[in-house]
């Protein structure tokens, strides 16, 4: 089924997929992708050894409106911390070792985006 | 990436600290914070440094910046801090080489210019005096800056400039971008002594207030001048500044901090050489007479008219508690001011001048025959100024209308040139005697010293001593008639006063106080 996406989405899920196969690159394994509740939306679920890593990446052209990372604030990390319990509730899992890692992609077109990682920001 | 360390000065009243200003680039999400007990203002710098680099070609780091100010517990205020903290910053991020014990005092615009910060004089005193002679100010700020002996103070237009000194990749700086260096507040020379100082010729007849001036001048003595409205009690006090010497070199410093710390004019490019004035208006609080404010208190009229005049108009009508605290300025020639962020020392070593109607009509002078103010509403009028305040004013002088004679005879009086040759003299015979006894004026000669090492023959003394045996002088009284006794000798010129100027200190102490 063809679906028709806007720009962004595109821009954003070609970040995602770098990103992904960044974390894969560092040694960690991919749980989960784009998982959705009624809180809002997990990029990227990972584990590093036996951390769970809740990545959320940031994809942009140019910084013309700022870097990525810019775009993280103290709301959103909040947010993705309860989205990380809630994951885990969803997935019976109780583990108190979980990080929030920010993923910054600077992607202007010309074929060699730039991956930026923070560990444990939140 | 990693640290950056640089300098600079946090002032409190006048006193300076050295303050070393660290700056850590995080691998975190993006953030600026300033540690080190910023106030408002300067936590504003964050904005303004981050917008300042981006326009100078060298933009902050997209990490997590830590600024912390030490000594941590001391409050820190002002805009003074911003080229320190992007200094810091950019070292931290290797933007430029070590700045090594360079003091950094500017304000930054968004578009990366420097502005001048108010204090820089007492500022740059405290660096020198700390071992720390590098100075890096605002252009505005250089001639200010370079008042301090030995200081060696840099200015510069741009923050741009100055990271291309310190070896920033002139690739990306905005170095063609050069202001105009700007006047701080924009009035030039506002609030201070104005050149067109008025002259003692403009004051017709007064024959015995132009003498009691011309003492007060020359012995450094309080007055206190009482009188009808329109006698020109006014007009006598704005001159008095006129007939004091030049400030020396120390006295001179001391102003232009205080006059720095009070405003960003440009006319203290130099040192103010001549004593200040200040006539507050008489429905000033103490704050504003003491000094005060919110925060770290700021310096009030008495200490902008240290080593100067406080003129004190309609002295009456201030409130007591207002007229009250300046008596431990007068004792002490200092003030100490507590408020929640800290507690400040100004000098305040000022000439007192009380002017004051003698009822509340004015008219009670003289005969008094218009006067409508009942004799107890005259008395309370004069009560308001407290006993503890006028025993400290050595001359209180009434002053009567001009009589016609004495009118309209423009030219016929000395100038304040003249007088003042005349006080500079007796200053100077002042000095000879005083100097070695540690001290000035007359009018700071402790009592022990006038009786002591200063003592004069019986014979001379004989109406004072017995004034003081019929009760009508204090011994406080006592040594200020002396005190100004020696002024008046010194403006004879005389080597020690005789009988007669014991008699006419003793007329000038209680002219006022008789009349009443």
């Amino acid at each position: 089924m063809l679906v028709l996406m806007r720009a962004k989405d595109v821009l954003g899920r070609r970040g995602e997929q770098l990103a992904a196969g960044y974390l894969e690159a560092q040694g960690m394994r991919i749980v989960d992708r784009n998982w959705r509740c009624a809180e809002g939306e997990i990029d990227i679920v990972a584990l590093d050894g036996d951390v769970l890593v809740i990545a959320e990446v940031k994809t942009r052209k140019s910084l013309a409106y700022g870097h990525p990372f810019e775009a993280v604030g103290v709301d959103k990390l909040a947010r993705l911390r309860r989205l990380a319990s809630a994951w885990c509730r969803d997935h019976e899992l109780r583990t108190t070792l979980r990080w929030v890692d920010v993923i910054a992609v600077l992607d202007d077109g010309t074929g060699c985006p730039a991956v930026e990682h923070l560990k444990g920001v939140g | 990436m990693g640290l950056g360390r640089t300098y600079s000065v946090a002032l409190v009243g006048l006193n300076g600290s050295i303050v070393e200003v660290e700056a850590d680039i995080g691998q975190t999400l993006p953030a600026f914070v300033i540690l080190g007990l910023p106030d408002a203002s300067l936590n504003e710098a964050k904005e303004r440094i981050r917008s300042a680099a981006q326009n100078s070609g060298i933009p902050l780091s997209r990490r997590k910046i830590t600024a912390n100010l030490i000594p941590a517990s001391l409050p820190k205020h002002g805009s003074g801090f911003d080229l320190a903290i992007a200094m810091a910053v950019l070292l931290a991020a290797n933007d430029v080489r070590s700045t090594g014990r360079t003091v950094f005092i500017a304000e930054l615009g968004l578009d990366g210019r420097l502005r001048p910060v108010r204090g820089i004089l007492p500022a740059v005193m405290a660096a020198m005096r700390s071992g720390y002679p590098d100075v890096v100010v605002a252009q505005a700020n250089v001639a200010e800056a370079a008042l301090v002996p030995g200081a060696r103070v840099r200015g510069y237009t741009t923050l741009a400039r100055l990271a291309f000194d310190f070896g920033a990749d002139p690739q990306d700086l905005a170095l063609d971008f050069d202001p105009e260096p700007e006047d701080g507040d924009g009035a030039a020379g506002a609030g201070l002594v104005p050149d067109m100082a008025p002259d003692m010729c403009d004051v017709s007849g007064q024959p015995d207030a132009r003498r009691a001036l011309e003492v007060a001048a020359a012995g450094a003595h309080h007055l206190l001048l009482t009188g009808p409205p329109g006698a020109g009690k006014t007009m006598l006090a704005e001159r008095l500044p006129g007939l004091l010497p030049d400030l020396g070199d120390t006295e001179a410093m001391e102003v232009t901090a205080i006059h720095s710390l009070c405003s960003l004019s440009s006319a203290s490019v130099q040192l103010l050489r001549r004593p200040p004035y200040e006539n507050p208006h008489h429905t000033a609080t103490s704050a504003a007479i003491i000094g005060g404010g919110s925060g770290l208190p700021r310096p009030g009229a008495a200490s902008r008219a240290h080593r100067g005049v406080l003129f004190l108009d309609e002295a009456p009508e201030y409130e007591r508690r207002v007229l009250d605290a300046l008596r431990q300025p007068l004792e002490s020639g200092e003030l100490v001011i507590h408020r929640s962020a800290g507690t400040a020392a100004y000098p305040a070593r000022f000439q007192l001048v009380l002017a004051a109607n003698p009822c509340p009509c004015g008219k009670a002078s003289g005969k008094g025959v218009d006067c409508t103010c009942t004799p107890t509403m005259r008395r309370r009028y004069l009560a308001r100024l407290s006993g503890p305040l006028l025993d400290r004013v050595d001359i209180q002088l009434q002053v009567e209308r001009v009589s016609l004679a004495d009118f309209g005879q423009p030219g016929a009086e000395e100038d304040t040139d003249t007088i003042a040759g005349r006080v500079r003299a007796a200053r100077d015979r002042q000095l000879e005697r005083l100097l070695p006894l540690g001290l000035e004026t007359n009018s700071h000669v402790p009592g022990r010293v006038l009786r002591g090492a200063l003592r004069l023959a019986a014979p001379t003394t004989r109406i004072l001593d017995r004034a003081l045996e019929r009760g009508v002088l204090t011994a406080r009284g006592y040594d200020r008639v002396l005190r100004l006794a020696w002024t008046l000798a010194d403006l004879s010129p005389r080597d020690a006063p005789d009988a007669d100027d014991i008699g006419q200190a003793l007329g000038l102490r209680q002219a006022a106080v008789a009349a009443l």
